[in-house]
């Protein structure tokens, strides 16, 4: 027969799930001196296991002269903790307090296992509060009172108490409420109290908000593509928080069709539109003329009549640059034959230009137009399509091997001068660039054309021609 | 005309490509008037696939730019599609996602319109809404505008959280070639302006307690890594220097990625996201493990090593510095031990005084045990082969010497 063993009287003692509810009874187990063998709080919304052990729930206080210790630091995290789920976070914090009473520094020692696994739960529930502070989402709802911002949201711990605050700080001036399973609050700007309640279902909150649509659109805007990366997002945002984010919808979407995008945008750059491989190796204006009808580099010469090439004095000193083609020009295959090249030819006639002194060309050599029922309507190039014809520009460039070329126009100008060039401002002056020495620009015709009043008209031919005039001074004192 | 969504979506699209989301360094209290508040540390708010947070409402005012620079979405000669929002709709946007907690605030920046005066005061006037008028009290980031006059900076400064001014990339060079119009001597001057103002205010806060605060969440800038030639040593000598001079809280590397619309001069793959994340490494070494940018990359190396983070390549180029005795060495040794972060070593120095640590204490406390237990010694921790270990690296060095002459040997290059 066995030996009787003295019995071990585990007392239990049942802790609802508020940190002061603990504190108390902790307090007088302490002053009872039970050690933590001997006593097991259980957590009072969890089912207790039918235990085989004598039990005693009686409470019976014993006077002793012992004062509890307690550190600020203790208190500071037990509270936290308290929020944890885990069932056996009262007898932790109690083991914790019991061995304080002895060794005042315990908690430093982190590597201890209590300790750390305090600190651990600790982290637990500190992320779980940050993360609701993140992830809760507002729904906007009329009332008589006016606008009421509603949320739905599941934490992890019972954190509402601990979370509450930043929102209050937060939004004061907003009518706000939050409702979890466990417990629910709100705030009225008016009361300024935090006011806690009972829990509640999904259903508590609005279904929809109006703003979730753009919300969804910059979700989505901002996502690259070229970067993807789910598990990163899946560590910092994992699965059990997307319950009420409007936005997780779209990920499926994002994720899958992500590298399809990044393919297209380096086929666009690599196939970007381009005239060079079109243009022959040698760089003469009769092998130039042949082989440009023949160009494909962008999708222009689909709607065009024909190829608009150059055309003047072989080895003029000045070129003149114009935009594109128009609809006369088109149907000619001449350059600067229309109204706009009348003008051009009168402002040249007046300086006496001869014309072996010129060669005219456009930066873009088909006519793009939009077509308004019989009438053909000039429609400007794109910077993809001016870049696209350059390389014609620069073969004619080559062939004439002018002393100064003259941009007509921000097109031509762009083509040449780059994308920021201010026409307006750096007209008449004599600039050098890589494609050529010593490049000019000056107003379009066209641009003198569609004046709005005579006198603006005057101006403008009078620039268009003083250019000219200095343009051709230029070139004669250079040669 | 374009719905608020297309522009919201245009806008957004092209802001993208700023890697900041911070939202820390500031702690505002709630004012009382308005909405927003803000404890310092930072919120993400949500995360995208590609594993970037979303703190702030990150837009562009406008994508319509004049300048032309290669590596950027927005350049003038790129075919994508512009919008612009008024002042106002960015308000009402922010706002709206504020009180429905999907942001901590507005990350606000735009294309160069106009002038940069002119653009400066689109965007300063957008946080002076949001601050005067509606006192907003979440978090603001402007973009500060190279070459923007001294007072349109310091009122930006008033209302802003933090500031920054992009230096874009890692070389004066590598600006000449891809982004004509930007000078890195007028992007350093703006720099130079917003730390000289926030210096200023300090002192001024110290004699008197209401002078406001200009930008209290500090100026950081971004380059894009992985466009240009410039190598990792530049990149890291150059942010070192920006931190000195400007005392940046943060320097934002930004692999280079393809994007729509990219000019043909740019690489076609993006750059390894490895090197982004090793330059990060490094960036950290710098400004939280008292490391010296020349400690970082060995004089024989231009770029960090994409196999081993730059803390491991330092401690197997010193050897003659291990073992450090985790319950004895001196902070700054604890924090050149690869394995410990620097979190672990106040950890340690805490737990220290009442308690020496053993490798099983160690491991608790999450020490990279894998990199560590080489360098360091513990309570019943030695290193099994000091000894080897130094063995190993004189060989590693013999190595490196043999490769080198074997590719001088090939290139004819000494």
């Amino acid at each position: 027969m066995a030996a009787a063993l003295p019995l071990l009287t585990l007392r239990h003692v049942d802790v609802p799930p508020n940190f002061e509810a603990w504190r108390t009874l902790a307090r007088e187990a302490l002053m009872r001196g039970d050690a933590p063998e001997t006593i097991d709080f259980r957590d009072a919304t969890v089912a207790a296991p039918q235990s085989l052990i004598s039990t005693s729930s009686e409470l019976r206080v014993v006077p002793t002269e012992r004062k509890a210790y307690v550190s600020a630091l203790f208190l500071e995290k037990a509270r936290v903790v308290a929020a944890h789920r885990d069932p056996q976070r009262w007898n932790l914090l109690f083991r914790l307090l019991y061995r304080l009473q002895s060794n005042r520094n315990l908690l430093k020692i982190e590597v201890d296992a209590d300790v750390s696994a305090m600190l651990r739960m600790e982290q637990q529930v500190r992320r779980d509060i940050h993360k609701m502070h993140a992830f809760v989402r507002f729904r906007s709802m009329m009332d008589q009172h006016g606008e009421h911002m509603i949320a739905w949201y599941n934490p992890e711990h019972r954190i509402l108490e601990l979370a509450a605050p930043f929102f209050a700080e937060r939004f004061a001036v907003m009518r706000w409420s939050i409702f979890t399973p466990d417990a629910s609050v709100a705030w009225d700007p008016l009361v300024k109290q935090l006011q806690f309640g009972p829990g509640a279902g999904r259903e508590s909150a609005p279904a929809e908000d109006e703003m979730e649509e753009l919300w969804k659109t910059y979700y989505s805007g901002i996502f690259n593509p070229a970067r993807l990366n789910p598990s990163v997002m899946r560590s910092h945002m994992p699965v059990k928080y997307w319950g009420q984010l409007p936005e997780v919808a779209l990920i499926p979407t994002l994720i899958q069709s992500a590298g399809e995008r990044v393919n297209e945008m380096v086929q666009l750059q690599t196939s970007k539109p381009s005239a060079a491989p079109f243009v022959p190796e040698r760089h003469s204006l009769p092998a130039l003329r042949e082989a440009m009808p023949g160009c494909r580099g962008c999708d222009l010469y689909k709607c065009a009549t024909q190829v608009v090439p150059g055309a003047g004095g072989a080895h003029a000193p000045l070129m003149l640059v114009g935009e594109q083609p128009g609809d006369q020009e088109d149907l000619e295959g001449k350059p600067f034959v229309g109204p706009a090249g009348k003008l051009l030819r009168k402002a040249l006639e007046e300086i006496h230009v001869t014309s072996k002194e010129v060669f005219m060309t456009n930066a873009v050599k088909h006519f793009k137009f939009t077509q308004r029922g019989k009438r053909r309507m000039h429609q400007s190039p794109r910077m993809s399509e001016i870049t696209a014809c350059k390389p014609w520009l620069l073969a004619e460039i080559d062939a004439v091997k002018p002393k100064l070329i003259v941009c007509l126009g921000a097109s031509a100008a762009k083509s040449l001068l780059g994308g920021t060039f201010a026409l307006m401002r750096d007209r008449g002056k004599v600039l050098s660039t890589p494609f050529a020495e010593h490049v000019m620009a000056t107003v379009h015709p066209s641009a003198v054309l569609r004046a709005p009043d005579h006198a603006m008209r005057e101006q403008l031919f009078h620039h268009l021609r003083d250019d000219l005039a200095s343009a051709l001074q230029f070139v004669r004192r250079a040669a | 005309m374009l719905s608020i969504q297309d522009k919201l979506h245009i806008l957004s699209y092209a802001a993208k490509y700023d890697a900041s989301c911070a939202s820390s360094g500031a702690k505002r209290s709630s004012n009382g008037k308005g909405i927003g508040h803000s404890d310092g540390a930072g919120i993400c708010h949500s995360y995208t696939p590609d594993g970037r947070c979303i703190s702030l409402l990150k837009l562009l005012l406008t994508n319509y730019c004049t300048y032309d620079c290669v590596f950027c979405v927005n350049r003038v000669s790129s075919d994508i599609r512009r919008a612009r929002l008024t002042p106002e709709e960015v308000v009402s946007l922010t706002l709206n996602f504020y009180k429905r907690n999907y942001i901590e605030g507005l990350f606000l920046s735009s294309g160069i319109i106009q002038s940069p005066d002119y653009t400066m005061e689109q965007l300063v006037r957008v946080a002076r809404l949001l601050r005067t008028v509606h006192h907003f009290g979440g978090y603001i980031h402007i973009k500060a505008i190279p070459g923007a006059s001294q007072l349109l900076l310091h009122e930006a400064g008033l209302y802003a959280d933090r500031l920054s001014a992009n230096i874009e990339l890692p070389t004066q060079q590598d600006l000449v070639q891809l982004a004509p119009e930007k000078k890195s001597n007028v992007i350093e001057a703006t720099m130079a302006e917003i730390h000289m103002r926030m210096q200023e205010t300090e002192d001024g806060r110290k004699r008197l307690q209401s002078t406001p605060k200009f930008a209290p969440a500090g100026q950081s800038t971004q380059m894009v890594v992985g466009a240009t030639p410039a190598t990792d040593r530049d990149i890291i000598y150059r942010a070192s220097t920006l931190y000195k001079s400007y005392q940046l809280r943060r320097v934002y590397y930004t692999g280079f990625s393809p994007f729509p619309e990219a000019d043909a001069r740019l690489p076609l793959k993006p750059s390894p996201m490895m090197r982004e994340h090793r330059l990060y490494q490094a960036d950290w070494l710098m400004r939280f493990y008292g490391f010296e940018a020349n400690e970082i990359v060995a004089d024989d190396d231009l770029n960090l090593d994409l196999d081993t983070d730059p803390k491991m390549s330092w401690a197997r180029r010193n050897p003659h510095l291990f073992p450090v005795d985790v319950n004895a060495a001196p902070r700054e040794m604890l924090l050149r031990v690869p394995g410990i972060g620097c979190g672990n070593v106040e950890r340690i120095l805490r737990i220290r005084r009442y308690h020496q640590l053993s490798a099983a204490d160690l491991k608790k406390l999450h020490v990279r045990w894998r990199d560590a237990a080489q360098f360091i010694v513990a309570t019943d921790h030695m290193p099994l082969e000091v000894a080897s270990l130094r063995a190993e690296v004189s060989t590693a060095m013999q190595m490196s010497l043999f490769q080198q002459a074997a590719v001088s040997a090939l290139t004819g290059v000494l």
